[in-house]
Order: structure tokens, then sequence, then C-alpha cells
């Protein structure tokens, strides 16, 4: 099987904009939450993109746009692309899609009538959006789609991504995902089902935790097969090892109490990667800061890393940045191959206060370096879990 | 959103080309001679040009009658013609 690296990344989240910004900032213990939500209060259009670009796509558009400017720049891709175009994919995932302009164009239709609903509607809404956004800015000509499934989306997009490169299917693939949920329907929405956080806090694994902070942002990486990558002598980053995914049959939105879906993704992937426990040194957890998915997503990782689950640090980006929803696993992978470029775990900002059972190391208050033992670069996984009970882990190992 | 001044030709144009403004074109590049290629106006701008017309003049515009158009004048010319 084909190896499948990372020659580029790029993010935009609520701590600014660019991926390593976000590195830096997390592991800095830097918090983007402010008033309950976690806006990227930092992201002007206008400096990524014409105005009429901006007109033609929803705000998550708008962030896939800059982090997919970002990421093929970080991987050296020039104006004129390293591969055939018609080997060069494009995958996205989102969970919900342009919902800011589905919300104002039914505003118009309700306030003013049928009329006065924007020719834009379809083609800012639709959930396919961001990859043919990617598409036709950057000239990729292979597999375009989107991937839709909640809060695993970005991760199940960039394990796609992985397949297809795996397969023959494409050279490379601009893969992650991108969400801009901070509307009031849904707001509103989340709140109804009490997934929020009443207190506006992301404190993923405390004891106190109640409910999830909603963020906004993209993230994107340029995954290339490792061959070509090579020839070119492109930077890599780190190498995208394994991927794992897998579906709950449970219940619509709470995940398995013993989180045995969540266990077999990760499960998988760490087969898929041809590790096993031993070799993993650190967890980007799911993280939500929900008392579900903490308590689920800390059963699950016993069980797929058995004792080694006690010995590595987890930590939740969400703790910094709040959910992203379907752009959580791509902007997730990103911060996860930085910190293992840089050796580091970052911490999950605001935990305190322990609940019984859920005893793992999650990286309290301040990053911790990387234990590492045997010499080669560190390795770790990435889960996300989606309201549906999808559940998806990437496995990701530095350069 | 009826007008409340005078309908003329030239304010019609005004109409065209503010709107064709606010849809990204460069303000500088068009001209009744530009070519609606030229200043990277495409099918969708003119749907929207459209209903700017439509709820502007409080007129119908049929989906076909900006087929044909070429340039800006062409554009302006038949909207000119439709407010009659």
């Amino acid at each position: 099987m084909r190896d499948v690296v990372i020659t580029g990344v790029g993010a935009v989240t609520p701590l600014g904009v660019g991926a390593r910004v976000l590195h830096e900032r997390w592991t800095a213990g830097a918090c983007a939450v402010r008033d309950g939500e976690a806006p990227c209060a930092d992201f002007d259009v206008v400096d990524h993109m014409t105005s009429k670009e901006a007109r033609r796509a929803d705000r998550a558009t708008q962030f896939a746009i800059a982090a997919g400017d970002e990421a093929l720049a970080d991987a050296g891709w020039g104006d004129e692309l390293p591969y055939d175009p018609e080997l060069i994919g494009c995958v996205l995932g989102t969970g919900i899609g342009g919902i800011g302009t589905l919300e104002n164009n039914h505003d118009l239709l309700r306030d003013t009538g049928p009329d006065s609903v924007s020719p834009l509607a379809v083609p800012l809404m639709m959930s396919n959006a961001g990859s043919a956004a990617l598409s036709l800015r950057n000239g990729l000509r292979g597999p375009v789609f989107s991937v839709v499934s909640a809060c695993a989306a970005g991760s199940h997009a960039i394990g796609t991504a992985l397949r297809m490169i795996q397969h023959g299917e494409a050279e490379a693939v601009v893969t992650g995902g991108a969400e801009a949920p901070l509307t009031p329907l849904s707001r509103a929405a989340f709140a109804r089902m009490n997934a929020l956080s009443p207190t506006g806090v992301s404190r993923p694994f405390d004891a106190r935790r109640d409910g999830f902070v909603m963020g906004e942002g993209a993230g994107v990486l340029v995954l290339e097969a490792g061959d070509a990558a090579r020839a070119r002598g492109a930077r890599i980053l780190g190498t995208m090892r394994g991927y794992g995914a897998s579906g709950d049959a449970h219940h619509i939105t709470a995940p398995h109490k013993e989180g045995r879906g969540g266990a077999r993704a990760m499960s998988i992937a760490l087969g898929d990667a041809g590790f096993t426990p031993a070799d993993i040194d650190y967890v980007n957890a799911h993280g939500t800061s929900t008392q579900l998915n903490d308590r689920a997503e800390t059963l699950a990782l016993k069980l797929a890393l058995g004792e080694r689950a006690s010995q590595i640090p987890i930590s939740s980006t969400k703790s910094a940045i709040g959910h992203l929803l379907g752009a959580a696993g791509a902007v997730e992978a990103i911060a996860t191959v930085l910190a293992l470029r840089d050796r580091i775990a970052p911490p999950t900002i605001g935990w305190e206060e322990p609940e019984e059972g859920m005893d793992l190391d999650y990286v309290p208050g301040t990053a911790q370096p990387l234990k590492l033992s045997n010499g080669r670069p560190p390795v770790a996984i990435s889960n996300s879990f989606g309201f549906g009970g999808h559940n998806a882990t990437l496995c990701l190992q530095a350069a | 959103m009826a007008t409340t001044t005078t309908t003329t030709p030239q304010s019609i144009e005004d109409t065209v080309v503010e709107s064709l403004v606010n849809f990204g074109a460069d303000a500088d590049a068009i001209t009744r001679d530009a070519t609606l290629e030229d200043i990277d106006v495409d099918s969708l701008d003119l749907v929207e040009l459209t209903q700017v017309v439509e709820e502007t003049y409080d007129i119908d515009l049929d989906g076909s009658d900006f087929k044909t158009v070429k340039t800006v004048g062409d554009v302006i010319d038949l909207v000119v013609a439709k407010v009659g």
C-alpha cells in the first residue's frame, strides 16, 4: 500500500487565521471562547478573496477557501499544480452546510415572498459548496465531493482522501472540513436539545462539564502519495498512517454507553496503520465537554488501548476553540500533526475536577512534552464522533 | 422596492451599473462596449440582475430575455426597453 503524507496545512479557527497560530496559541494555553461561543473574530473575508468570490460563498466556504489557500501554499504548490489536475481530488466535510445562507433566505421567503429568494441560495447553502469552491479555485479535476457525518465529517473526509490516494484514484487530495454554525437557528436547535453548555464553558473531561461550546472555522490539509511527494522534493509534515470508521447503531444522538463504537473505530485505525496500542504516544480526543461524550470516550479509550490509555497524554482541542462540528476533525488533525512535529501534547484548558472513573491523563492546563522511548517519530490518534453514531479515528505520525 | 424618483434611461443605466459593481465587477472596466465576459459577469449575475430590475421597476422579465445579450450596452438597452 502506498504511504500517504501530509505536505501542507491551513486553518481558520477561533484562535486566529493560520494553522500555526492554532497550534502555537493552543499549546500556550490560549482559549478563544467568549460569551459562550467561539467565533473566528480575526477573520476578515476581504483579506482572502475578491468581493465576487465572497458573495458566492457562505461563511463556511469562505473559511474553507482561506484555509485551502494557506494549505496549498504551505505544500509548496505554486501557480502550477504538481500533478495532473485530473489526479488531484478534493474532499471536504461539513456537518450542516451553509445554514447561514439558508436562514437568511428563509427570512426573505417569509417576509417578502419567493421572488426575493437569492438566485445564489442553492450554490451557497449546498453541503458540497466547500469542495466545489476549492476545486474551482485551484483547478482540481480529480474526484471532488463532500462528506456529511455531523461532527465526524472532517475526519471521515480525511479518511476518504487517504483511501483515494492508497487506491490510486488520486496522487493528491485537498481535504478537511468547514463549518459556520453561529446562526440563530443553529444556536436554538442545539440549545433545545441540551447539547450546548448553559454556562458557556468548554471543559472537556472535567466533572463540571455541562455541554459543548459552539465554534466555527475550517481546516484543510494537502495529502499526497509519499513517493510522488518525495520525488518532487516536498517538505513532509507527517504521515497519515491509518483510518478507522464505525457506526454505533445505538441512539440517534447519544454515544454507546461503554464507548464500543468509538473503541472499534480506534482499533480499526490502529490495525490499518499496523500499530498496537503500545505504539501510540498521544491522543487528540473528540472531547466535546458534554456529559455523555467525555465519559463514553474515556471508556472507549480504555477498551481500545487497554493499559496504554492511562500511560499517554489525552487532550481536547475543543477546550481552546469550542466545537467546530464538521470542521472539528480536520482542525484537530492539523493540531495533532503539528503537536507531533513539536513532540508536545497541548493542554485540555480548564480541566480541574476529576470525575469518578474518568482517570486518564487529560493534560490539565499546561502542555506536556511527549515522552518518547523508542526513537521513532511519535504517533497519535485523533477521534471524531458524530450524532447518528458515526465514529472516525485517524492515526498520524510525525515525519 | 418601487422607485420614488422619475425613471429615465440614465437612472436605469445607473441601476444596472450599480448592480454589476455590487456583484463584484470592476467599476472602472464597465463601459457600454465592455462584454459581459470582459467584466466577469456570468449567468448567475444576470439572474441576480433580473431580480433587482424586477423589484426596482415592478416589471416581469422572462428568463430568456438575457440570452442574447453580449455587452453592458445590450443589457442596459434591454432593461430600458422592458421598463419602457
